[in-house]
């Protein structure tokens, strides 16, 4: 079912030099990592910049290339240079098709192209102007610019035709490539107007389509990647073939800031299909003709490593330490409202998270060639142009002898906005004459990720005689990810706003709170990364789940209970009563073990309300039986997208809920693949059922946002099936055991599968 | 030298016969299609038919295969199964990363193959081998009924096409 409220907020003209307003509302902090006072930055812009000239040459000298995005031939073909990387998300789809609508081309007519590195061009300005893809900005921080430069390539184009005809051009009409004049008949294709569009001078405004005349907009295209990857031809980093190159297997120390000692070769290099075997400072890398000679080479190896000073570190270190900070660390208080009442019952928990690995289904991977004046990268990255900085750092070779081809890639979720492991390949490849293949093995892959951080929050509240919250307290402490990665990101005091987002502002009337960070720096070598998600992720598990714990404190159901404290929050009520509408809340009993959960939450400038019904069985399983997701990200771009976007993101969120955690023993990650950080399969995927409110409000994100909303949910679907109240994730099975005598009885009978498998 | 039949092709291979087929089809033959995701047969990135059979090619050794027909991703819609898979996997768009979906798609037609209106409990017995971290399972689901009945089963995509912008 489909709601729509009356409320336009979207302009249809632009002005030359009006800046393109970032909408207010929570949408710049969830991610404003460059933001306030950071460097002057770039940013994407409709219109010709200076070096939009060198990027149109390098990307063939199309007639027609009136900004960053759109590339005209004169034989009439159209493609479009996608200002972020697409890794799942469907943005390559959703950009093609805000350019396209206004450009007036139907996405079965334009290829897309990934972008070079350039801040000046795609720069991201929710992201404080730096090209990157992250924090679900990819359409509320494009949505404009995209649109706008379409127009101002469609404007340019009629100009160009009017011109020509010699008439006015608000006569004329374009559709699918071709403008038209109707009152005389006359029509001329892009590709005869792009010589005459090219030399035109870039028009001060233009109008935007009405949009009650998109024909693209709002509607379930199919994505323009879909057929190349259906039939195994989408070319990923892993897949890249160059002339001469040579493949890696490599391993590095397992400890956090590890050395490599000595190594003794003999064995590796007399292994057939060897090549090479190269050092660096912290890892040891084996070249082969092929990957599987260079893992074999690699395992003939006698590697001693100097484990450092983190030789000895575990997870139960790592947590005493992060509770201690949470004790008695200095806190940075991120937003103070009125004070804690003196009267009323107080209650508070504390709430753990774990670190968590990222594994991408495709294992990191660059390719690098290196030669005495130039240095190609082929890889998948979320910052491009930290990839071409880094390596111009390690080969001394200034940025403009980089060249970075951006690929498709197999999964992000925050690792690739990582460069370590280009990094090393670059250090590895300058050693060798050859372009070089550097793969990690899965193993690799998740003992040298850059984990989520872990959390340690202390959640408290003073209640009102109706057992409302009168006063909200909120004391997080783990790691920064922003310090790291974009210091000067951090507010004045030194807060990362990512830390305390969706829980400095939350969807409920609480008259009075106190949001605390306290920041708590890993030991140097433990290096935290941005996980899908990342602040809502963390903080929404923490504040949903205490708002369970509250709504049963007060006696009252958890959907009444939020029903009172959203009255003046229309948008995220009408939300939690559709998606309690659709799963039937209250209406009829369910069996014994079998509850529903609700948590509701507006990350990313989208709002969303889920309600996961789960079984637990009484030896502690867990499955999630349905999941109802009832959604406001404002203006949809693509209606299927925006649908696969929530299913997954729940999907990935509920996987980590159930199985997740990265734990370190010896100072060196435990676990090392599928079989021991086990991922959701199709047998365990409730079927999960999306509905939209729609409206004219600005897009929200929508990457993350189910997987910021999924483990409260299941955790308090759990804790009404079984009254466990989860503290802790991931969820601990051993907890849900109904009695000792359950575990003696017959689990389940295995599913055996009617096909034969040969391995 | 071995000789291998890949796609209906025959290649020799100068390889060691423990050398596991995922690798020779993807550095030294070049289809790249078939993915690497684990190397132990946990994630089906790398899933393969030998004589129409799923298989993981990660870990199985190119001396075993013998003169057993290799089909990969690339040539799967020469199959009747192949092609209605890969329509029904458009058709509701199934993809999002794509990385692991070669390796979905080959398990979903070899299971159509087998077992031409597969239930749920065929389609989780035969698909929870194979692993999607962007969590495309609800639609893989949706996909595999379609192309076994051709019934609808969710949401549709839609094509622009020549004709204009209606599906």
């Amino acid at each position: 079912m489909k709601r729509r409220t009356d409320n336009p907020k979207v302009s249809n003209t632009v002005d030359l030099g009006r800046r393109h307003a970032i909408q207010s509302g929570g949408l710049a902090i969830a991610f404003l990592w460059l933001g306030g006072t950071g460097i002057a930055s770039a940013a994407m812009n409709a219109r010709g910049q200076v070096a939009d000239a060198a990027a149109a040459l390098a990307d063939g000298n199309p007639r027609f290339a009136p900004n960053a995005f759109i590339r005209i031939d004169t034989h009439g073909a159209v493609r479009l240079v996608m200002p972020t990387v697409e890794m799942g998300q469907a943005i390559y789809t959703g950009s093609s098709m805000l350019l396209a609508e206004e450009l007036g081309v139907g996405l079965d007519q334009i290829t897309v192209e990934h972008s070079p590195p350039s801040d000046e061009l795609y720069g991201m300005a929710l992201l404080g102007g730096g090209q990157a893809t992250g924090g679900s900005t990819g359409t509320r921080g494009t949505w404009q610019v995209l649109r706008e430069a379409g127009a101002v390539a469609r404007t340019l184009l009629i100009a160009a035709a009017a011109a020509q005809w010699g008439i006015d051009p608000s006569a004329c009409t374009v559709n699918r490539g071709v403008v038209h004049h109707m009152p005389s008949g006359r029509s001329l294709g892009f590709g005869a107007l792009a010589s005459a569009a090219g030399r035109l001078p870039m028009p001060d405004k233009v109008q935007l389509k009405d949009p009650k005349d998109f024909q693209l907009i709002g509607r379930p295209l199919r994505r323009v990647d879909a057929a190349d990857k259906v039939r195994g031809v989408a070319q990923f980093g892993i897949d890249v073939r160059v002339p001469g190159m040579k493949i890696a297997a490599v391993r590095a120390c397992p400890t956090f800031n590890g050395k490599l000692a000595a190594v003794d070769d003999k064995a590796a290099r007399a292994t057939p299909g060897v090549v090479d075997v190269l050092r660096i400072d912290d890892a040891v890398a084996v070249v082969g003709e092929h990957f599987w000679a260079a893992k074999q080479g690699l395992e003939a190896l006698a590697i001693t490593w100097d484990r450092g000073g983190n030789a000895n570190l575990t997870t139960q270190q790592l947590r005493d330490a992060l509770a201690e900070s949470a004790l008695n660390g200095k806190s940075i208080v991120a937003r103070e409202v009125g004070s804690r009442p003196a009267d009323g019952k107080a209650v508070e928990s504390v709430y753990q998270l774990p670190m968590l690995a990222h594994a991408t289904m495709e294992p990191l991977n660059a390719t690098v060639f290196v030669t005495s004046d130039k240095c190609e990268i082929w890889v998948g990255t979320q910052a491009p142009t930290r990839v071409l900085s880094a390596a111009a750092k390690i080969t001394g070779l200034p940025e403009d002898k980089i060249v970075v081809h951006n690929q498709y890639l197999g999964g992000g979720f925050g690792r690739r906005a990582e460069t370590d492991s280009v990094e090393q390949a670059v250090a590895l490849a300058k050693q060798v004459s050859y372009p070089l293949k550097v793969v990690w093995d899965r193993e690799e892959d998740i003992r040298h990720d850059r984990v989520r951080s872990m959390y340690h929050d202390r959640i408290s509240a003073v209640l009102d005689a109706n057992g409302r919250p009168a006063w909200y307290g909120y004391r997080t402490s783990g790691g920064t990810v922003v310090g790291r990665w974009a210091p000067m990101a951090l507010g004045n005091n030194g807060l990362d706003d990512d830390a305390v987002d969706c829980v400095a502002v939350v969807p409920y009337e609480i008259p009075n709170l106190k949001v605390e960070w306290i920041r708590h720096d890993m030991p140097p070598g433990l290096t935290v990364g941005f996980w899908r998600g990342v602040g809502p992720t963390h903080n929404l598990f923490v504040v949903e789940s205490f708002m369970d714990e509250l709504a049963y404190r007060a006696g009252k159901d958890p959907l009444e209970y939020r029903r009172a404290l959203l009255r003046k929050n229309p948008r995220s009520l009408a939300l939690l009563n559709l998606a309690a509408e659709k799963i039937g809340w209250g209406r009829q009993p369910l069996p014994a073990r079998v509850a529903r959960g609700i948590a509701l939450g507006e990350p990313f400038g989208s709002r969303i309300c889920v309600i996961v019904e789960a079984e637990v069985t009484p030896q502690g399983e867990v499955h999630s039986r349905r999941v109802v997701v009832a959604l406001d990200c404002g203006i949809g771009i693509n209606s299927s997208s925006i649908e696969a976007q929530i299913q997954g993101g729940i999907l990935f969120g509920l996987s980590a809920a159930l199985y997740n955690e990265v734990t370190i023993k010896d100072g060196a990650i435990e676990q090392s693949n599928f079989h021991d950080y086990r991922s959701l399969r199709i047998n365990e995927t409730p079927l999960i059922e999306v509905h939209r409110i729609e409206n004219n409000e600005a897009p929200g994100g929508l990457g993350e946002v189910g997987t910021a909303i999924a483990a409260p949910a299941l955790a308090n679907a759990i804790f009404a099936a079984t009254s466990v109240r989860l503290y802790k994730l991931p969820i601990d099975r051993k907890l849900l055991v109904q009695d000792t005598n359950a575990l003696k009885r017959v689990v389940s009978a295995a599913t055996i599968s009617k096909g034969t498998e040969v391995a | 030298m071995l000789s291998l039949s890949v796609n209906g092709e025959s290649h020799a291979v100068d390889v060691s016969a423990d050398m596991p087929l995922l690798w020779v089809l993807r550095d030294v033959i070049g289809l790249t299609g078939t993915k690497f995701g684990c190397g132990i047969a946990q994630c089906g990135a790398c899933t393969v038919h030998l004589d129409g059979q799923s298989v993981r090619s990660c870990v199985l050794p190119v001396g075993t295969i013998g003169n057993k027909a290799i089909t990969t991703i690339e040539a799967i819609g020469n199959t009747p199964d192949g092609q209605k898979i890969q329509r029904a996997w458009l058709d509701v768009d199934v993809v999002q990363c794509g990385y692991c979906q070669p390796g979905q798609i080959m398990s979903a037609t070899a299971l159509l193959k087998r077992s031409p209106n597969p239930s749920d409990a065929d389609i989780d017995a035969a698909m929870s081998r194979n692993i999607c971290r962007c969590g495309t399972y609800v639609r893989i689901r949706a996909a595999i009924k379609q192309a076994a009945t051709g019934k609808l089963e969710a949401l549709q995509t839609v094509v622009t096409s020549p004709e204009g912008t209606e599906p």
